[in-house]
């Protein structure tokens, strides 16, 4: 009598010792072949009685079944060993570097300026441009500050040979009158004129040169006309600013009175960081102030129903503040030593 | 504006302590640039008689002195100061002293001698730099005084920043008066008693120019003994002012501009021809001014004439040759007002500016002129003797300048700062500024003092306001607006989105200068009219830009003379070129804001996964074109005076010219010691920011086929003559025509290259016939073989 159950151990031991498919396929053959052991099992029950050959044929085809169950197990299992075998090969060093890495940078002070553009156009302010070698009338006249204005002393101003009306502007701030012509002119008709809110960051030119100073440098001049401006508002909007990019509540904010031609009120910005790695003294930021009447109205605006507030600052030393660099030289001399480390 | 503390307090002392003081003033915007001891720390130090000062018995250049300190006895001090005599008075430092810099004094022999003390220099106190003898003091000081309270060395010195408005704060009265403004500490201001005359000789006076000088006033004083020395006290003042010291009657002048703010000028009276005329200058005239310059006097200055002619420019400097001496004995003293734009820029334009200058052109108190005056005659009465004539004053009271009422709605100066104040608020601080003001039903109605200039209007007033009642009290608020947004047009890049692109095919961001050498723009750009500056900061910085390579490859020499091989850089900057269009923002010049990269060295960073080779026109060409992607620039073969003839081109986007991209001109190369050639493009900025918003197109279900063709033509043959030929011939069903090879070697016939192109090919209807796919292809073929003699090459 044939034990069934024997006949699938031996299947599986068997099955379990091919190492590999053409092996199991003979194995298979042993068992499940014509002339298999399984097929002779079910031909010797030809003598028994019906009840017992029905029996003993039911345990045999359940071995039989189980049998082929192993065997394909047996099949899938010696696949995956040779995809794992030929995986196993295929294998990279993946601690070697990438391919053609390199990325480059921006520039520090345009790190800068874009950050400041975003922080302010998420404000409301847009970000407007200028012409670099500007008006005298432009630069100087319609910001208040006629020839031979003791206030010009205060910039001392590139000039062009053979052309006594133009200059390489000295600050961001003609861009105000730009942009207030500009807007007036195009709101002309409007009732009531919708606000101008604008930031114009720009190069600006100053004949100077040493380790604070250089003869092109960075201005972020910022402009707000509407009906209900107040000084009080110049203050939040800059000390919320100031707060936002150098991301600290630790920022000490002071105005302190001054004098520019095109504001009045002036005054001057400085900040105190009270932690961290600048904290101390006082760094004077900015200067600001509400627009001058006259200054509106060379911009096309009637000062009697609308007033503005005007700012500029150096992105330059907004720039140096927050990386910590102590030479504004380094901006202009491109060195890739320097500007490898702004990615 | 530099002042020692006591000359301040002596005119308005609040409770204060100096640093109090000056943070005060900052925070009304007379801005404390310094504020410093008038001398460092040292004690022990006394005022000193010599009695007597006898030669050192073992040592040529050291006297033995006998010194009275105030004590019983005499000290013998041993002293090497080439003055050393007896008779004077000088600081001596006592044995147990301590002098600047850690010195301490001890009993001592010197060269065998005993000496019990020091004699002191000036540097030895740290008084000033002066080390050429010891200090001579009044000599009427008695003996043993402590010279720290003698010479006023505990006092500080302010050194405080004005504004251009704010004139009225150049002298002692005008920052007293701004203190007292702040503090409400009562103002003690000396008004001086009219001296009266003794002598009755009068100088004629004539205004011709009364809009430029509408009040004049002069005064004889005859007798004066010019060669007195300047007193202790008023030197000392004069030179912790910042102003040197140099004879009585100068000084003299100068401590009471410093002290009034009224500028003076002293002529020597023997030297003066008749009548005095204010006018302008006349063509031709000139004037040899007291510091030595000859100047010719141009007719929008205004000068003090004699009947000789011009004697001094008027608020600025005196002529020379009517200048005192010390030799004047009768002075002619000058104290007048000069209207602002009549002195204005003229003192720079002559390359300087004076003291005087520097307060006429902000403006001098019109209402001074007398009371300094009389200050001045007072003091050299006192202190050079002479006696004085009546003052002579002419005046045009119609041209003095006038304090126009200003009106100012009480309602508006809570709108323009944004905090409520009350009008009583806004009288009492401007009742405490010196203002005159008036309630007139809601408006308040101003009048300025004489003194400032700077109160105009309105607004003047409400600054006045915010800044007495303090910045730091105006809140700071948020505005509120509307919401709306700011426009965001996506056909137009924005730079963030350009530099971008660029930083991620491994350029790094530089900003050059924009003025470059004038050179570069006549020979790398051949830019025959360069912009020049009138003044520029160094020589070869003197031409504006027309292109942004000249900076980059002055970035690329830098980089290189570190060690950096390999080298990628962009810019986005102006360029500015002559050119007259309608629409320019500054007639006469065009300021295209240009996009530049460079890139030399090799190709890739090392590395082990890449083979090393330099970096050449075609990978400059390719980040070019995916700067522009989706847009395909055309690349048009020519040339360009920086480039490589044969390896440069005009790149072309929708028809419009854009810009350039080569190698740089081997002479450039050489002559800017680069080694290799970097690969250089330019574009117009606009061009780059340009992006078509994308438009969708259902996509084809219909099968894809491909095919290639590769022609041998003429080397010469520019590729994208053939690409133009082949889409010029195709349907629209022809999705895409790639370059896929360029061959020469064997197989093609030397002179000649194969360009091999792939079609991909897609109906959007139906699917594609071998039929109608043949007649495409010997379509193709025919045209370009006719068009460039080629020949269809045998796979």
């Amino acid at each position: 009598m044939i034990d069934p159950d024997g006949l699938v151990d031996a299947a599986r031991q068997a099955f379990a010792a091919a190492a590999d498919p053409a092996e199991l396929e003979r194995v298979k053959a042993r068992f499940l072949g014509k002339a298999g052991v399984v097929t002779e099992a079910l031909k010797s029950l030809a003598n028994l009685p019906l009840e017992e050959r029905k029996r003993a044929g039911a345990a045999i085809n359940r071995a039989k079944a189980h049998i082929e169950t192993l065997l394909e197990d047996a099949r899938e299992s010696l696949a995956r060993r040779r995809l794992e075998a030929q995986l196993a090969a295929q294998a990279l060093d993946v601690t070697l570097p990438g391919r053609n890495g390199g990325v480059g940078g921006l520039h520090p002070v345009t790190r800068t300026l874009e950050r400041v553009e975003a922080l302010f156009r998420s404000m409301g302010f847009s970000s407007v441009d200028g012409p670099e070698i500007e008006t005298d009338w432009h630069n100087f006249t319609a910001l208040n500050t006629p020839a031979d204005h003791p206030a010009r002393s205060m910039h001392d101003t590139f000039y062009l040979q053979g052309r006594d009306d133009v200059v390489l502007r000295t600050h961001t701030s003609p861009v105000q009158i730009r942009a207030m012509l500009e807007h007036t002119a195009r709101h002309r008709d409007a009732v009531p004129m919708p606000d101008l809110r604008v930031i114009v960051p720009g190069r600006v030119y100053r004949v100077d040169s040493d380790a604070t100073h250089s003869p092109m440098f960075h201005q972020l001049e910022g402009l707000w006309v509407g009906k209900d401006v107040a000084f009080a508002h110049l203050k939040g909007v800059i000390a919320s600013f100031l707060r936002a990019f150098f991301e600290t509540e630790a920022l000490a904010v002071r105005f302190r009175p001054s004098f520019f031609p095109f504001t009045e009120p002036s005054a001057e910005i400085d900040v105190r960081f009270t932690s961290g790695a600048l904290e101390g003294r006082w760094l004077e930021i900015a200067g600001c102030g509400m627009v001058h009447p006259q200054v509106l109205r060379n911009g096309g605006f009637d000062p009697e129903s609308v007033r503005g507030f005007a700012f500029g600052m150096g992105l330059d030393r907004l720039t140096m503040l927050r990386y910590g660099i102590n030479d504004l030289r380094l901006f202009f001399e491109s060195d890739l030593r320097f500007l490898a480390q702004f990615r | 504006m530099k002042f020692p503390e006591r000359w301040l307090r002596e005119f308005c002392d609040p409770p204060l302590s100096a640093e109090e003081l000056g943070e005060r003033l900052t925070m009304a915007g007379l801005e404390l640039e310094a504020l410093e001891p008038a001398a460092p720390p040292f004690s022990g130090v006394v005022t000193a008689r010599i009695l007597s000062a006898e030669p050192h018995p073992n040592a040529d250049k050291l006297r033995v002195c006998h010194v009275d300190v105030g004590g019983e006895a005499p000290l013998q001090i041993v002293c090497g100061a080439p003055n050393a005599r007896a008779g004077i008075v000088v600081p001596c430092a006592l044995v147990g002293a301590q002098l600047p810099g850690g010195l301490a004094i001890k009993r001592a022999k010197l060269r065998g001698v005993e000496s019990q003390g020091m004699l002191c220099s000036a540097r030895e106190l740290g008084l000033s730099e002066d080390h050429s003898g010891l200090v001579e003091l009044d000599p009427d000081l008695p003996s043993g005084q402590d010279i720290r309270q003698v010479l006023e060395l505990d006092e500080a010195v302010f050194d405080v920043s004005l504004t251009p408005n704010r004139a009225d704060c150049l002298s002692i009265l005008g920052i007293a008066r701004e203190v007292a403004a702040l503090t409400e500490a009562p103002l003690r201001a000396p008004q001086p008693a009219p001296v009266v005359a003794t002598l009755d000789a009068v100088r004629p006076l004539h205004l011709a120019a009364p809009e430029a000088c509408p009040r004049y006033l002069g005064r004889v004083i005859r007798g004066v003994d010019a060669k007195r020395s300047t007193p202790e006290w008023m030197r000392r003042r004069l030179e912790r002012s910042g102003v040197r010291a140099i004879h009585l009657l100068v000084d003299i002048t100068n401590y009471v501009m410093l002290e009034l703010g009224q500028p003076l000028h002293a002529f020597d009276e023997a030297k003066l021809q008749g009548g005095i005329t204010v006018r302008w200058a006349k063509q031709g005239e000139t004037l040899t001014l007291l510091n030595e310059q000859r100047v010719a006097l141009a007719p929008d200055v205004l000068v003090i004439a004699d009947e000789g002619g011009p004697v001094a420019m008027a608020g600025i400097m005196g002529g020379a040759d009517s200048g005192i001496t010390l030799d004047t004995a009768d002075v002619f003293l000058e104290s007048a007002f000069f209207a602002p734009s009549a002195v204005a820029g003229r003192a720079r334009r002559y390359g300087f500016v004076s003291e005087a200058s520097h307060r006429f052109e902000r403006g001098v108190d019109p209402e001074l002129p007398r009371r300094a005056l009389e200050r001045a005659t007072a003091l050299v009465l006192e202190l050079a003797g002479g006696s004085a004539g009546p003052i002579n004053e002419a005046v045009v009271p119609e041209h003095l300048p006038r304090r126009d009422p200003i009106r100012l709605r009480s309602e508006k100066v809570p709108a323009v700062l944004g905090i409520p104040l009350v009008p009583e608020r806004i009288f009492a601080l401007l009742r405490r500024d010196f203002i005159d003001v008036q309630q007139e039903g809601e408006m308040i109605v101003a009048r300025a003092p004489s003194w400032r200039f700077d109160l105009v209007i309105e607004e003047d007033l409400i600054e006045e306001v915010a800044r007495l009642h303090g910045y730091d009290e105006i809140p700071a608020l948020t505005p509120l607006a509307p919401m709306a947004p700011l426009p965001a047009p996506e056909g137009e890049r924005t730079n963030a989105e350009v530099r971008a692109r660029l930083v991620l095919r491994d350029y790094h961001e530089v900003i050059t200068y924009a003025f470059i050498d004038e050179a570069l723009e006549r020979e790398l750009l051949a830019n025959a009219a360069p912009i020049l500056l009138a003044n520029p900061i160094a020589r070869n910085m003197n031409a504006m830009r027309s292109s942004l390579w000249p900076g980059l490859l002055q970035a690329l020499q830098t980089n290189r003379k570190r060690q950096q091989a390999r080298v990628r850089l962009f810019e986005l900057g102006r360029c500015f070129l002559r050119e007259d269009s309608a629409d320019a923002a500054v007639p006469g010049f065009a300021q295209p804001l240009r996009l530049a990269a460079l890139a030399a060295g090799p190709v890739v960073s090392e590395q082990w996964g890449i083979p090393s080779r330099p970096v050449d026109f075609y990978d400059l060409k390719g980040d070019l074109e995916a700067l522009l992607a989706p847009l395909s620039p055309c690349f048009e073969p020519a040339s360009h005076p920086a480039l490589h003839p044969g390896r440069s081109a005009r790149v072309l986007l929708e028809g419009r010219a854009i810009g350039w991209i080569g190698e740089l001109h081997p002479e450039w190369v050489q002559r800017l010691e680069l080694g290799t050639a970097p690969q250089l493009f330019e574009l117009e900025l606009d061009a780059v920011r340009h992006r078509p918003v994308p438009h969708y197109l259902p996509v084809s279900r219909q099968p894809v086929v491909q095919r290639d063709l590769a022609f041998v033509v003429d080397a010469h043959v520019p590729a994208q003559a053939l690409l133009d030929a082949l889409q010029g011939e195709s349907p629209a069903w022809v999705r895409q025509i790639t370059l896929f090879d360029v061959y020469q070697g064997p197989g093609v016939e030397p002179g000649k290259r194969s360009l091999a192109f792939r079609l991909t090919l897609q109906h959007d209807e139906h699917t594609l016939t071998d039929e109608e796919i043949e007649a495409l292809l010997q379509r193709l073929c025919a045209r370009i073989e006719t068009q460039f003699a080629a020949r269809l090459r045998q796979q």
